[in-house]
């Protein structure tokens, strides 16, 4: 047998600590991870009777990076192919990627729908996805196709809006190593489906990356872009710019090293790779890479700022949502916690994890980075989604970036250099009083910082962040961001004993609980250029569905308990609810049908991080399961308001 | 024996048929347990010993029923009067709940006391972490975590345990200090194996391993490496800063009928299972709470730093 390397690293993460408590009765202690927080479990495969040694499944082979001519006969192609989506994502009559255009606004200009009608507002027709966990992203509709997906194993169906059944055209399955899955990977979400140029593009939990023929649902082409018996999956929906297919990864809690990697949409094969730590040349940074904000950091930061070679299994994984601005031709994302869970491991700024990045989506080069979190210490893991919008801040109109954080703080950014313009508290935050402007730094509270074997009391937000993946949504009329947002604290204890291959440890316990005034979640008005609240509305459970809005100032979001809600964007005020299957996770959205008529739809499906306890489904069976374990999902009462199910729904007047 | 490779042992009228196949083929008589309680439907649910065991886990266990644990599953069940049965499951995250819990197994054999996502049975020893090194090549002991050649010696730790812990409040954490993973695919990557670490010291790759007391036991004893030395690190019993942990079976929660039973069974086969541990050779230590005649409890620990030496 060939022995490979030891895994060396003191780095490698085991789990996220302060994530475990949260999962710790709902999930297995030791599972949590950034993913984990937002995903559901795989089901167990129900008839398999286990794995086995003998029927292990084999590493997976990675796809090779493209010759020069390959890459540089993309390039050619890649001048005309961004055309297409450039000119489609500005078609309000169809959502042609994951969050509605480049900018990620989720703002629509259909205007049948309105603040005075949405009353009327009921189920045009709706469709089981067949699969129970947690449902999160969003539809396409391209041209009179809607393609949807479900949670693992990430079937995708494309359902024909001219036939008044809504019946399919052709479903996919993708062949998934089922068996490697459940050991790899706690997650079972998928946030989405690309298109371009004829195809539909994908990803898979087991980290594939697959290309589909619109039309027929026949595969073009599958490359991998990582193992997922090292525990390497990909969630994020990626996002196509100019000819190439842009995916992250997921699995920092086995080690995994964060990386971004762009697909050639016409053939699979792979243009670049850029990761999230080590050295400059693998970062792949500009020369003048944060030549704007030097104290950001430059040069070999991420080798600098980490002990030996823990950068290594560095973590600053890469499973969020991307945007891009294509008059400077920057793609922006953001990267997850540094591994290891324990900080005590990592002394250093564990650069560029928690970092949001700015790319040219050709060469895959930085042209800036700024680390948000430096040396984590409360897995505020940075993943969230950065939209771009043009700002009016001191008089001057700035091509600005506006990313809510984890941390809790929401960030207006200029989007050309990273420079801070805006970081204020968007939930209540005793972590940090606040980010100093001149060093881009958060000016911590050294007694909210975490510590292995040491008890630090109501820290805020907790490790499901001020805000988790679900997307804001932004509306150009009336200058606000629309931010679901989670309203917790937690204790971090220090002392759980946890088990895995045998060998006992002492993990970190983390207990939940509700931030101030008691109810878990909000829906915010956000105004980007002062950093204030506007209005919000308060909900019994996270806010922990994804926010549409519209040019007719209606506001549309989920609830956990199953509330699909229309509310004015300028007053808040509840327009209309209706009751759906299962708790919402997923984004809305909208489109124009053939028949002329605005429909929304919007996945049901209860899952993710808070919502594990109902789509995992196990402490009905064993009551004493429920002891701490299921924790504040399970005192919140979430049980009985909703139960699992993938669904998906489209409204009309 | 059988594994479960084969059947499914869910719950239901499948299962129920099978475990009715099986009492009608060994008769009556042999399917009573030592005690002679178990009588009716209830109980022969429990006739066989339903292990969620590690396909490749050395020493603690494997498909070939190899390990520590597999030996401890055969003794148990065999007291019991029944059969064992493994559904081979990594002992990796999603093993409570993809397998104990989804009763697609009922026992995980050896699991720290305290471990909260499963009832635990009364300890049945108690082990630790060790520092291992290879004597032929360090003339002087490596006594604690506090001996200042840590700080300049290649260490091979399992990541997140407690030394790894100790090794970062001491500031031990650059170059030297190699991290090794408990987390790994058995299926795909059998080589990870937490034995690995044992093979570097072995190997030279490392000087020292910090490592899990068993593990490094086994090469001693097992693998019959007698230059290799074992000093058990010193610390509390209990808090986050222990280094030894007491070991049980772990259940459902609520399955409480199996961890009396389990309980009664550890009590009456504490000799055998005790033979078991010594002969991999794990690192004994008392329990805290002495098991009735005590044999488990006795204190089993090294007489000076160099366990093991000849």
């Amino acid at each position: 047998m060939t022995k490979k390397h030891p895994s060396r690293t003191e780095n490698g993460r085991i789990s996220a600590g302060v994530l475990i408590a949260l999962l710790a009765t709902a999930c297995e202690a030791r599972e949590a991870t950034t993913e984990t927080k937002t995903l559901a479990a795989t089901p167990a495969p129900p008839a398999s009777p286990g794995i086995t040694a003998t029927t292990a499944p084999k590493a997976a082979v990675e796809t090779p990076l493209a010759t020069d001519a390959e890459r540089a006969d993309h390039a050619a192609y890649a001048k005309e192919a961004g055309a297409e989506l450039k000119k489609l994502q500005n078609d309000d009559t169809q959502w042609v990627m994951p969050a509605k255009n480049y900018a990620g606004t989720r703002y629509s200009t259909l205007k049948e729908i309105t603040a005075a009608n949405v009353k009327d507002l009921k189920v045009a027709w709706s469709m089981s996805t067949g699969t129970t966990k947690g449902h999160e992203g969003a539809p396409l509709v391209v041209g009179s196709t809607m393609y949807a997906h479900s949670s693992f194993p990430n079937h995708v169906f494309a359902i024909d809006l001219t036939k008044p059944d809504h019946s399919l055209k052709w479903k996919y399955t993708p062949e998934q190593d089922e068996r490697a899955v459940p050991v790899a990977c706690c997650d079972a979400v998928h946030r989405g489906l690309n298109y371009a140029e004829g195809k539909i593009l994908m990803i898979t939990l087991d980290a594939q990356v697959i290309a589909l023929d619109a039309n027929s649902g026949k595969e073009v082409w599958k490359s991998r872009n990582g193992d997922p018996t090292r525990g390497e999956t990909i969630t994020g929906a990626g996002l196509v710019v100019n000819g190439s297919f842009i995916v992250g990864i997921s699995g920092g809690e086995f080690g995994v090293r964060g990386h971004v990697t762009a697909y050639d949409v016409r053939n699979g094969k792979r243009l670049w790779r850029a990761y999230s730590t080590g050295p400059d040349a693998e970062l792949m940074l500009t020369d003048n890479f944060n030549a704007a904000n030097p104290h950001y950091g430059q040069k070999e930061q991420g080798t600098k700022t980490w002990t030996g070679e823990a950068w290594k299994q560095g973590g600053g994984t890469t499973w969020g949502w991307y945007s891009y601005d294509a008059d400077l031709d920057l793609m922006y994302y953001s990267t997850g916690n540094p591994g290891t869970w324990n900080p005590d491991q990592r002394p250093g700024d564990n650069k560029w994890s928690m970092t949001i990045w700015a790319r040219n989506p050709q060469t895959g080069k930085a042209s800036w980075g700024y680390q948000m979190t430096p040396h984590d210490a409360w897995d505020y893991d940075g993943i969230n989604e950065s939209v771009l919008v043009d700002l009016n801040i001191g008089g001057k109109k700035v091509p600005s970036l506006v990313h809510f954080d984890r941390n809790g703080f929401g960030y207006t950014l200029d989007r050309r250099d990273g420079t801070i313009l805006v970081a204020e508290p968007f939930v209540h935050v005793n972590w940090a009083t606040g980010i100093d402007k001149k060093t881009g730094r958060p000016i911590e509270d050294i007694e909210k910082r975490t510590k292995q074997g040491v008890v630090t009391k109501d820290i805020c937000p907790n490790a499901m962040g001020g805000k988790d993946q679900q997307p804001v949504a932004f509306s150009p009329r009336t200058q606000l961001f629309y931010v679901p947002s989670n309203n917790m604290c937690m204790d971090y204890e220090g002392v759980e004993v946890k088990y895995t291959a045998g060998a006992p440890f002492v993990g970190a316990n983390v207990a939940m609980k509700p931030g101030p005034g008691g109810n878990l979640g909000e829906l915010l008005a956000w105004d980007p250029t002062t950093g204030k609240k506007k209005w919000g509305i308060k909900e019994k459970y996270p806010a922990w569905s994804g926010v549409l809005t519209t040019a007719t100032d209606v506001v549309f979001y989920g609830t956990m308990d199953g509330w699909f809600k229309a509310v004015h964007a300028e007053t808040g005020k509840v327009l209309w609810q209706h009751k759906v299957a299962s708790g919402i996770i997923g984004a809305p959205m909208t489109f124009q049908g053939p028949d002329g008529k605005q429909y929304v739809g919007v996945y049901a499906g209860v899952g993710g991080w808070f919502g594990l306890p109902v789509s995992n489904d196990l402490s009905r069976k064993d009551p004493y399961a429920a002891l701490g374990a299921v924790g504040i999902a399970d005192k919140s009462g979430l049980y009985e308001a909703t139960t699992k199910g993938g669904m998906l729904y489209v409204f009309a007047i | 024996m059988r594994t479960a490779g084969m059947t499914s042992r869910k719950q239901g009228p499948a299962r129920l048929g099978l475990l009715l196949a099986l009492v009608s083929s060994l008769g009556l008589a042999s399917v009573a347990s030592p005690l002679g309680e178990i009588a009716g439907a209830a109980a022969a649910e429990k006739q066989t010993l339903r292990v969620c065991g590690d396909p490749n886990n050395m020493p603690f266990s494997n498909e070939k029923q190899e390990g520590i644990e597999n030996k401890i599953a055969t003794v148990v069940a065999k007291d019991l009067g029944w059969e064992v049965e493994y559904l081979w499951w990594p002992h990796q995250r999603g093993l409570v709940r993809r397998v104990l819990n989804t009763e697609r197994c009922d026992v995980l054999i050896g699991i720290p006391k305290g471990y909260d996502l499963v009832g635990w049975t009364k300890p049945y020893y108690r082990t630790g972490y060790v520092i291992a090194y290879r004597m032929d090549r360090i003339a002087e002991a490596v006594g604690s975590l506090d001996d200042p050649r840590l700080k300049t010696l290649k260490v091979g730790v399992q990541v997140n345990t407690p030394p790894h812990v100790a090794l970062a409040e001491r500031g031990i954490v650059g170059d030297n200090v190699v991290g090794y993973q408990l987390m790994f695919d058995s299926n795909a990557h059998p080589e990870d194996y937490p034995g690995k670490e044992l093979e570097d010291l072995m190997a030279g790759r490392i000087d020292v391993a910090l490592v899990w007391g068993p593990i490094a036991g086994y090469f001693q004893k097992k693998k019959g490496v007698a230059s290799l030395a074992l000093v058990p690190i010193e610390g509390p019993s209990e808090g986050s800063k222990r280094f030894t942990f007491e070991m049980s079976m772990g259940v459902r929660k609520a399955d409480l009928e199996l961890k009396k039973r389990l309980d009664q069974a550890l009590d009456r086969t504490r000799d055998e299972i005790r033979a078991i541990l010594e002969d991999f050779g794990v690192p004994l230590f008392p329990l805290t709470v002495p098991v009735p005649g005590g044999a488990a409890g006795t204190p089993h620990g090294p007489k000076d730093k160099h366990k093991g030496e000849p």
